[in-house]
């Protein structure tokens, strides 16, 4: 009896979260394949015009492009080092990391706001990093770094030195251990953390729109922007359209992952 | 979580999950070197502007018109202002009713709640369930204003299609209840991820032994997995917090509106900083909210040593 | 996870850590002074008008908030396709090797703002730079950018062109009597109306109101029409310099008052008074207007839509209303029957004579401008640039097939003719328009209006509204020594 009812009370649960979560996405999955779509959701005189004028539109591939370029960099510089900064603090006792960690983590908050632009605008200028994708990537870097580290540690510090032990007792170098040794075990914090990274980078707006002059290099999160008319009303064909084209690849990116990686926290061992 | 595993007496009495000494060999030079890279990209691209940002908070600089040119030294003007100023207030009351409301509770209590009973599903419903969550934390923010911008509509909204409500302004009668059920659903994704994990790490045989004791799901909860995911729950609550505290989304759908009455921290500093220009006000604004972020922080690190002691 | 980090604690290797320490410092300390010290210089700005005057191979950038395929495209298109091939070939003619790259943007007007102020701040961005015609005072403010003849010379006030453009159309351009840029079209505001909906309320379909009480009398008979809102002028935040420009300006205009001039900013007195009254008949108790789609984020769009459902009466809009949202060819909010059903009135003083300057219709105007970058490598090149976008043949070209009021009478004469209705803007309405003040403070300004039309929309009287309102403004502009408060 109670674990009937128990079995009854999960599956209206499991229900309910799949409705809360789905019911917004309707949109997403009718409004492109509208020919006149409204800010709502109906069955679509069903076209694939919209799909068609983006085709030939100049920007819109390029830019999906371009955010892949910006993701994938910035994701690979925000991994490699995190997991570096973060292995290292969490094995070794710097003076200081903890309390450092934390201001740096609360600075990422002025950063990504809007108030700090001018200073990076200028100093990209001065190092000749506008225009260039790599500036915006270095940038980016530089404000989520230290929420991965911060995430990555908490991955390392829970995972057990003994396995590290024993490869440095059979003349494993840091780096191969590193490779080899904890890398495996932190793999879906790894994952994770470069899952966040991309739909951080893949959502932003100002930064990339700020730091990049040609518009050819833009990317989808600016070009979003650029379908509305002068005064400032969406074209919703175009927006639906283009958002779905804009949502595939990061939902792409993350079957991939959690197949290949197994995108959890586990933590791996078993104890 | 994990045993201590150095042989040093001083370590041995240290708490866990603190490999205080350097049992790997890896060294302060090599440890240096292994964090010199990312310490790089933060000082030059995080910490020099921010400094800066902070710097022009004591100025009147502005983005256009005479002050861009020759911002004069205000002192804590802009400071005096900030805190005199009714919109700061309301703003900054806004922001805690909505991290608290959607951050510590609404995401932290779904997120576990679906890691909690995800575990006992079958993998193709946990599977379905994880990736609708994980999508609504994934998609870009512009497009899921328009999402939920068509999901509350005054005249066709799928919400007042459902619940027959139709002509219900949800977004102009309930601004702030909008933005929080909006960011629980936005969020979930990452406290239900960690818990996940959590739980992973929660040993079988303290289930067992719970349920052979005939604890109820209440009772293994608080007895059995509290106690091993606290150090969790403490970093999701942080970093929730955190970003929720920062998080401009909100913007895209009520454009803190109507009346203000959901302009929230980060839209107020939009709207000076990008919408008037007025960049010393708008940095003055960031340190106001980087010392309450800092305030938050610290409650939960005594939480945190609490559970230490 | 331990922010007390116990320190206390001994260090196995103390000098080292001391080392790492001031090592750190010092790199830090190196990279805050450097970077604040090449801050301050840079760039190398020659400002002779006549540097490379005689290059022979020549690239120049043009900027605006325009692309292909997205906002404003056919304006993009018109300088991809037409301009750029054009001028290229004209300059090759003459010997010359010319490039010509363009930038185009499709974001919001204050991001556009925000990057270009940027990229001027810092010397570089492109030659030739589109700004809204308020910016031009507070970027000329903040020395972003320059009077024509400071950058290219004399041969800039020689141009041929500033004779076809009217005084009043040109001071979009100008700052403290100088010529900043080239504004190439106008605007204006009016009262449009649904014909259809007056008839049904026995309302005469040729309608010109003369002051606001008639308006108000049309509302009140088109109240009784069921589902319809009888009046809709723009208030509150949420539409933003919507409600200053198609809503506060011209109703002010029409009391007898501009938001600045002679060196102060209009305060709460008589004339915002009526302004706000005017707008408590709409969204006060019982009113002619529906107060929530001023409330909402996308309240405009919304507006839009209702306007060709047939569902408002008449809308205080600019000329973009006509052309690029119900336009029944490619709006965003299509009116088939747009030609017979949607009526055009000039906005009416609060009663004949009583307007700014004894005026008895009033109007307010807005548009952009092209100016060349101060920094520009070739400032004589740019300027012929410039002198080609707004050439008659170019400019027939940019509004074939998108007509709208250019700055240009004679285009205007030739290519307007067959277009009854910007015909009208063009005779009618731009005569009587006023421009709005190009100061830094005015984004503020206009905030403060717009909070105080959302004061009234929330349930505020007029004296409350106007008192708060001049609280505001005297905190913006510097103190009431700025403010007029009459």
């Amino acid at each position: 009896m109670r674990t009937a009812l128990r079995r009854i009370a999960a599956t209206t649960f499991v229900s309910l979260v799949l409705a809360f979560f789905a019911l917004p996405m309707l949109w997403l999955a009718s409004a492109p394949f509208d020919a006149n779509p409204k800010i709502q959701v109906s069955l679509p005189g069903f076209t694939l015009d919209n799909f068609r004028v983006l085709l030939d539109d100049p920007y819109a591939l390029r830019s999906l492009e371009n955010s892949v370029i910006l993701a994938a960099g910035t994701a690979a510089i925000v991994v490699v080092f995190a997991a570096l900064a973060a292995y290292a603090l969490s094995r070794v006792r710097l003076p200081g990391r903890d309390v450092l960690l934390y201001l740096l983590l609360l600075l990422s908050s002025i950063i990504t706001g809007t108030a700090a632009m001018v200073p990076i605008f200028l100093l990209a200028t001065q190092l000749h990093l506008v225009d260039s994708h790599l500036g915006v990537v270095l940038v980016l870097s530089g404000g989520l770094l230290p929420t991965a580290i911060f995430l990555l540690k908490d991955f390392t510090d829970a995972t057990p030195a003994s396995y590290e032990e024993a490869a440095r007792v059979f003349g494993a170098s840091p780096l191969q251990t590193l490779r080899h040794v904890v890398v495996p075990v932190i793999r879906p914090g790894l994952a994770m953390v470069g899952i966040w990274t991309v739909a951080q980078v893949w959502g932003d707006f100002l930064m990339p729109f700020l730091l990049l002059r040609d518009p050819d290099k833009a990317p989808a999160s600016v070009i979003m922007y650029t379908f509305y008319t002068e005064g400032g009303q969406p074209d919703l064909a175009l927006i639906s359209t283009f958002s779905l084209l804009y949502s595939v690849p990061v939902v792409l990116m993350y079957l991939l992952v959690s197949r290949r990686y197994g995108f959890r926290f586990h933590g791996g061992i078993k104890r | 979580m994990v045993p201590a595993t150095s042989t040093r007496t001083e370590a041995a009495r240290e708490p866990v999950r603190e490999e205080a000494t350097d049992v790997v060999g890896l060294g302060r030079r090599r440890a240096a070197a292994f964090v010199a890279p990312a310490l790089v990209l933060i000082v030059v691209f995080l910490v020099f502007p921010a400094l800066w940002t902070l710097y022009l908070g004591v100025t009147d600089y502005r983005l256009t018109g005479l002050a861009a040119t020759h911002p004069h030294f205000t002192g804590v003007r802009n400071y005096t202002d900030v805190l005199a100023d009714g919109r700061f207030h309301n703003s900054l009351w806004l922001t805690l009713e909505f991290v608290g409301g959607s951050a510590v509770l609404g995401q932290t209590v779904l997120g576990f709640s679906v890691a909690w009973v995800m575990r006992e599903r079958p993998a193709a419903v946990r599977r379905t369930v994880e990736a609708l969550v994980l999508l609504a934390w994934i998609l870009p923010g512009s497009v899921v204003a328009f999402l939920w911008l068509a999901l509350l509509d005054r005249d066709g909204g799928t919400l007042n299609a459902m619940l027959g409500t139709p002509g219900t302004a949800w977004l102009l009668d309930h601004p702030m209840a909008c933005i929080v059920v909006f960011n629980v659903w936005r969020g979930t994704a990452f406290s239900m991820m960690l818990y996940t994990a959590a739980l992973g790490n929660v040993p079988p045989s303290h289930l067992e032994t719970a349920k052979l004791a005939g604890a109820s799901t209440w009772q293994t909860l608080r007895d059995a997995v509290l106690p091993k995911i606290r150090g969790h729950a403490l970093t999701s609550l942080l970093l929730v917090s955190l970003w929720t505290f920062n998080d401009f989304t909100p913007f895209l759908i009520t454009a803190g509106g109507p009346e203000n009455r959901s302009e929230v921290m980060s839209a107020y500093v939009y709207r000076t900083a990008l919408g008037e220009g007025r960049l010393g006000f708008g940095a003055a604004i960031s340190l106001v909210m980087l010392l309450v972020n800092l305030l938050i922080a610290f409650a939960y690190l005594r939480a945190l040593r609490r559970r230490r002691a | 996870m331990d922010i007390s980090g116990r320190l206390e604690r001994s260090r196995p290797h103390p000098h080292l850590d001391s080392r790492f320490h001031s090592r750190l410092t010092a790199a830090l300390a190196f990279l805050l002074v450097g970077a604040a010290v090449s801050s301050c210089g840079g760039g190398s700005s020659s400002t002779d008008p006549q540097r490379n005057a005689k290059a022979r191979s020549v690239t120049l950038t043009i900027a605006r908030n325009a692309i292909v395929g997205g906002k404003n495209d056919a304006e993009a298109s018109w300088i991809t396709k037409t301009v750029i091939p054009g001028f290229v070939a004209a300059e090759k003619a003459q010997g010359l090797r010319v490039k010509v790259v363009y930038h185009g943007y499709g974001v919001d007007d204050e991001a556009y703002k925000t990057k270009t102020a940027l990229d001027l701040k810092s010397k570089a961005g492109a030659d030739i730079v589109s700004l809204d015609g308020i910016w031009v005072g507070e970027f000329a403010q903040a020395g972003y950018i320059k009077p024509l003849t400071d950058v290219v010379g004399a041969r800039a006030d020689s141009w041929d062109g500033w004779g076809q453009i009217s005084s009043s159309v040109q001071q979009l351009g100008s700052f403290q009597g100088k010529r900043y840029g080239i504004p190439p079209s106008t605007d204006g505001r009016v009262l449009f109306y649904n014909k259809k909906l007056f008839a049904q309320a026995g309302l005469p379909t040729n309608w010109q109101p003369k002051s606001w009480d008639e308006i108000l009398a049309a509302g009140r008979a088109l109240k009784r029409l069921p589902g319809v809102t009888p009046l809709q002028f723009n208030a509150g935040t949420a539409m933003g310099e919507a409600t200053t420009t198609q809503g506060v300006l011209p109703l002010l205009a029409g009391a007898g008052a501009e938001i600045y001039a002679n060196g102060k900013w209009a305060g709460g007195g008589a004339a915002m008074k009526q302004v706000l009254g005017f707008y408590q008949q709409l969204y006060g108790p019982n009113g002619l207007g529906d107060k929530k789609l001023q409330e909402e984020a996308k309240g405009r769009d919304k507006s839009f839509e209702e306007f060709a459902n047939n569902k408002i009466g008449v809308l205080l809009e600019g000329v973009y209303l006509w052309r690029a949202v119900l336009n029944p060819k490619d709006g965003i909010a299509k009116m088939a029957d747009r030609d017979q059903s949607v009526g055009y009135a000039l906005i009416p003083a609060v009663a004949p004579g009583k307007g700014v300057k004894g005026q008895s219709f009033v109007s307010v105007s807005g548009g952009a401008i092209a100016t060349i970058n101060p920094h520009t490598k070739y400032p004589q090149q740019a300027f012929d640039l410039l002198a080609y976008l707004n050439r008659p043949d170019v400019v027939k070209a940019r509004i074939a097939g998108n007509p709208e009021v250019t700055s240009r009478n004679d285009v205007n004469a030739d290519a307007l003719k067959d277009d009854p209705f910007l015909t009208y803007v063009a005779q009618k309405v731009l005569p009587i328009t006023l421009f709005r003040p190009g100061l830094a403070a005015y984004t503020q300004v206009s905030t403060a209006l717009q909070e105080a039309t959302a004061g009234i929309v929330a349930g505020h009287g007029p004296d409350d509204a106007a008192g708060r309102y001049t609280k505001a403004l005297e905190g913006i502009v510097g103190g009431s020594g700025n403010v007029d408060a009459h």
